[in-house]
Formats: C-alpha cells, structure tokens, sequence
C-alpha cells in the first residue's frame, strides 16, 4: 500500500451524475494516489463506467467536486488538458472498420493531443508509440490495417495507444469484456505487467472481480450508483462481500464469481485460491 | 489572364479553363471525399450540397455572388446539423434529413423567386464546366490551395476524428472543433464547386473518386492524392468524351467516376487479398 503521504492524481467529492432523471452515481467520495492501482468492481448498471466518465470529464457531474491531476475536468479548456494526461481504454472500440488507418499510425494517435493543435510528430514521439506496440505485443499488426483485427487484438492496440500517450492516469473500461476467451487470458496476463509498463494510476473497472490482477492493490465496489466499501484487494474478494454485491445477478453468476469464476480466464496472477 | 493565350487557341480557351477547373475543382472534391467517405457522412455531404444550392440562389436573389451565398448556406447547414446530431435529441439522420428538406425547401421557393435568372438558376444545379469564368477558376484555385494548407497543418487531428472521434475526444483533442472545421471545409469545397460542376452532381464527385481510391489504399496519406489523381482524371476523362461525343459536360463526368468507382471494387485489393479481411493466424 502506498503511503498516506502520496499525493492524489483523482479526488471525488460527493459526486453525483443524474441521466434522464434517474440517479447513476450518488454521492460517490473517493482520492486515488499517485501510481495506484484500483479495480473497481460491482453489478451491470452499478456506475462504473460513469465514474471513468466522470474522471476524465466526458460525463458532467450534477453536484460535487471533481479534481483530476489538479485540474477541473468538466471545464471544457481544462477537461482536455486533462485528457492530454489521462489514457482510456474503452470497452468497445467503435470506428469505421473501412477507415484507411494502420495499426501504427493508430497508436501514434495517442499522442495527438499531447503533440498539440498543428504540430507534427517528432521522431521521439514515434519512438514511444513503438515501445509501446512492444511492450503490449502488437509490433507485429502495426502495418495491418485496424479495420482487419480481432477483438482480443483491438483492445490490446487500445492499451498500445493509451499506454503512447505516457499517461499520468489510465482507465481502464471492462478491458476483457469484449473478446474471446483466448484473446481474455491474454489480456488478463497484459494487465497484471501494467503496473511495470507505466507509472501512471491505473483505474480498472470490471464485471468481473477476478480478472484484476495482484498488482491492483485497493478494490472498490459499486452498486446501484453508491460506493459500498473499498479495501484491500484480497479483503474485498471475500466470498460474503462478493455475495452481497451480486446478489441481484441471479444466483449462476454469484456462483461463478463465488468460485472464481473463471473458467474462461483461469486465474489471474496472484487471484486468491 | 486571357492574354496568356496564343490568339490561335483563344476559341479553345474555354476548354483550357474547364480543363483547369476540372484539375482544381475534381482534385477538392475528390480529397474532401475521403473524408466524407471515411466518416460515413455521404448523405451529410448531399445536405451541403443542397445547401450550397439554395445559398447560391438567395445570392442571385440578394444580389451578391452565388459562392458567397453558397458558402454562407453550406456552413449555417454545417452549424445546424452538427449540433442537432451530436446533441442526440434526434438521430443524426433524421438531421441530416430535416435539414435537407429545409434547404430543397429554400432552393425552390428561391427559384420561384428569381423568373429573371431562372437560366442562371438551373445552370448552378446542373453546372457547366465549359462556361467557368477566370475568376472562378481563380476561386477554385484558392480553395484547393486553402484545403492543402488547412489538411496539411492538422492532418492528424482530422484523421483522428475521421477514423475514431471518441478515441480523438479521450486523447485530448478538440474533437468537436475539429469535427465542426471539417464540415466547413467540406461546405466550402460544395460551395466553390457549384458553378463548374453543379449541386446536384458536385456530390458524385466528392464520394465516387474518394470511394474508389479507398478501395486500393490501407492509408489516408496515399488515399488522398489517389482520390485527387482520380478525381481530375474523372474530370478531365469526362471532358474529353464530352467534346468528343457532344455530351452534356457535367454528367459525363460524374458517369466516368461512376465506372472509375465500379471497377475500383471488382479489381480492389479489399475483395482479392484475404489478409484484409481474415486476421493473420
């Protein structure tokens, strides 16, 4: 755990998002440090994907304060200099798979807004953009079109194009959601090396509690809008805890979380036996 | 600009200004396209289009240069349409389509308008090639100048909101600026090429030569010159069959681009190669 002393890159206050007059976040409070790793967890519909939302200023909160690497990111000029510094995974890739873009040239988008309005990319910028196709295992597909990659493949670009921006923050939407069951067990393994790839804070949001990795060291579960509890990652995978949370799941899914799911992603590294 | 040309060539020279349109006006169109193309806004680009017609006639009504009033019609359809689809209250489509019929709305009660200039009028929707003025081939000139320049500077904030706009949005570029830039530019483009081409076939300039080079490039840097080396042979091709055969100018070419696109996708890589389509084991 990291030190108290630690400053917060993301600070919620009492954070509440209100779409089509129904509550998604209520009164959510959270600070999460500098370098930190934290999986948040909870049922479809519980908010966790507003909450990235919130973070890095896409979606407006209806009360409450939100600072994110000091900056207010509902406020159009400081939201994007925020993003500037924040990498987003998102859980569906969504483009036009005819768009003539290599996987490269993709990747080296990341970097556009830190580059700035107008100016071209340098041979530094480039440079990065391909440490981080290595790092994530995509140097092979950067002369593939994007429109011609696997789900499993896309996500993985998406975390080479996040992790090329050198974010100060990562997030994380439902990474494994979306992909075979092969391409998951991949993801997963990518996911426990992040901590090793980036400095950055890295927020994981997930359905699935066991797909986060040893390296997450705080779990925060959501529900119904509302933050539950937060803690330690292996007091919170708690069998009870984890019952309570997805008690409206139906009682096949409880039992898949309850026995660490997983028959499509094994273990992650370190899951709790 | 005329006594540029021998006296012998002076009947010729309205082929020499088409021919020049044809360069400047086809290249505009057709690199516009793959932006239009790529973005899947096709029938947004039938709006300018229409928009740019109906401008270019409240011009003739006002007394001001058609361009200039196509050039103001395009961008408020540009300013209307953007934020009315991105807002979500309707769906972009019934956007694109609301103000559509508004501006054919508008083309109509101005034609009404304008007994006087009902030729002109009928000219801008089926456009002439072979009549372009100097000036306009001047103003064509500047805008495919202003384009290069414009593409060149934030190519890659506009292939960032072409290819993914919600990736552009999360990295910190202004991708709402950027998309509203990139709907003016396109209305401008409609705009300056209503006299030579017309409002109603300047849309197939735009998406055809695009659509077809789309179908051979795997990148937006070789695309765009491969849709402006097609765009001005559709034009200077439709040209040369047009005066050799007495077709009417505008629809021969926009009927070439149509067979330029057509074996495009039989012979495209696209359909052949199966690495484009089958993930690499």
């Amino acid at each position: 755990m990291r030190s108290s002393t630690a400053t917060p890159v993301i600070q919620l206050d009492g954070v509440v998002v209100v779409r089509d007059g129904r509550s998604v976040l209520r009164d959510v409070s959270v600070d999460i440090l500098t370098g930190e790793f934290v999986g948040v967890i909870g049922p479809n519909g519980a908010g966790k994907s507003t909450l990235l939302g919130v973070i890095c200023g896409l979606v407006c909160p209806a009360a409450g304060r939100v600072r994110v690497l000091g900056l207010n990111p509902a406020d159009w000029r400081e939201g994007i200099q925020a993003r500037r510094r924040i990498g987003l995974v998102a859980q569906i890739q969504r483009f036009n798979p005819q768009a003539p873009i290599l996987v490269g040239e993709s990747v080296l988008l990341g970097r556009a807004g830190l580059r700035g309005l107008g100016r071209r990319f340098s041979r530094s910028d480039r440079e990065v953009a391909r440490r981080a196709m290595a790092d994530t295992g995509v140097e092979k597909l950067a002369e593939r079109p994007l429109g011609t990659l696997s789900g499993g493949e896309l996500q993985r670009v998406a975390i080479a194009r996040a992790l090329a921006q050198e974010p100060e923050i990562l997030l994380l939407d439902e990474p494994t959601a979306s992909v075979d069951p092969a391409a998951r067990q991949d993801l997963v393994n990518l996911l426990a090396r992040l901590p090793r790839l980036t400095g950055a804070a890295i927020v994981c949001v997930t359905h699935d509690p066991w797909m986060l990795p040893a390296a997450c060291e705080r779990v925060l579960m959501l529900k119904h809008g509302r933050l539950l509890r937060g803690g330690p990652r292996a007091r919170m995978l708690a069998a009870e805890l984890l019952e309570e949370l997805y008690a409206e799941e139906g009682s096949s899914f409880v039992l898949s979380v309850m026995s660490g799911a997983s028959d499509c992603y094994g273990r992650s590294e370190g899951s709790p036996s | 600009m005329t006594t540029l040309i021998p006296e012998s060539l002076m009947p010729y020279a309205y082929l020499a200004r088409a021919a020049l349109a044809g360069l400047f006006g086809g290249g505009l169109c057709a690199v516009a396209g793959v932006y239009i193309v790529t973005m899947r806004l096709s029938f947004l680009g039938v709006c300018l289009s229409h928009g740019a017609f109906a401008g270019a006639l409240f011009g003739l009504l006002a007394g001001v240069h058609p361009v200039t009033g196509a050039i103001l019609f395009s961008l408020l359809t540009a300013a209307g349409v953007g934020p009315l689809a991105d807002r979500g209250e309707v769906g972009p489509d019934t956007a694109i389509g609301i103000l559509f019929s508004l501006m054919m709305g508008l083309a109509f009660l101005f034609l009404g308008l304008l007994p006087a200039h009902r030729e002109e009028a009928l000219g801008l929707l089926w456009g002439n090639i072979l009549t372009v003025s100097w000036a306009e081939v001047g103003i064509l000139l500047a805008a495919a100048v202003g384009a290069m320049v414009v593409i060149t500077l934030f190519f890659k904030e506009i292939q960032s909101v072409a290819c993914h706009r919600e990736v552009a949005r999360a990295t910190g570029i202004p991708d709402t600026v950027v998309f509203y830039g990139i709907l003016c530019l396109l209305g401008v483009v409609m705009s300056v090429t209503l006299p030579s081409i017309g409002g109603l076939l300047v849309f197939s300039l735009v998406v055809n030569p695009a659509a077809a080079a789309l179908q051979w490039c795997r990148r937006f840097r070789t695309a765009l010159p491969a849709a402006a080396v097609l765009g001005v042979g559709c034009c200077w091709a439709g040209l040369a069959l047009s005066w050799r055969f007495s077709l009417p100018a505008g629809a021969t070419i926009v009927l070439v681009s149509t067979v330029v696109f057509a074996v495009s996708l039989v012979l495209s890589p696209r359909r052949r190669n199966t690495q484009w389509t089958v993930p690499a084991a």
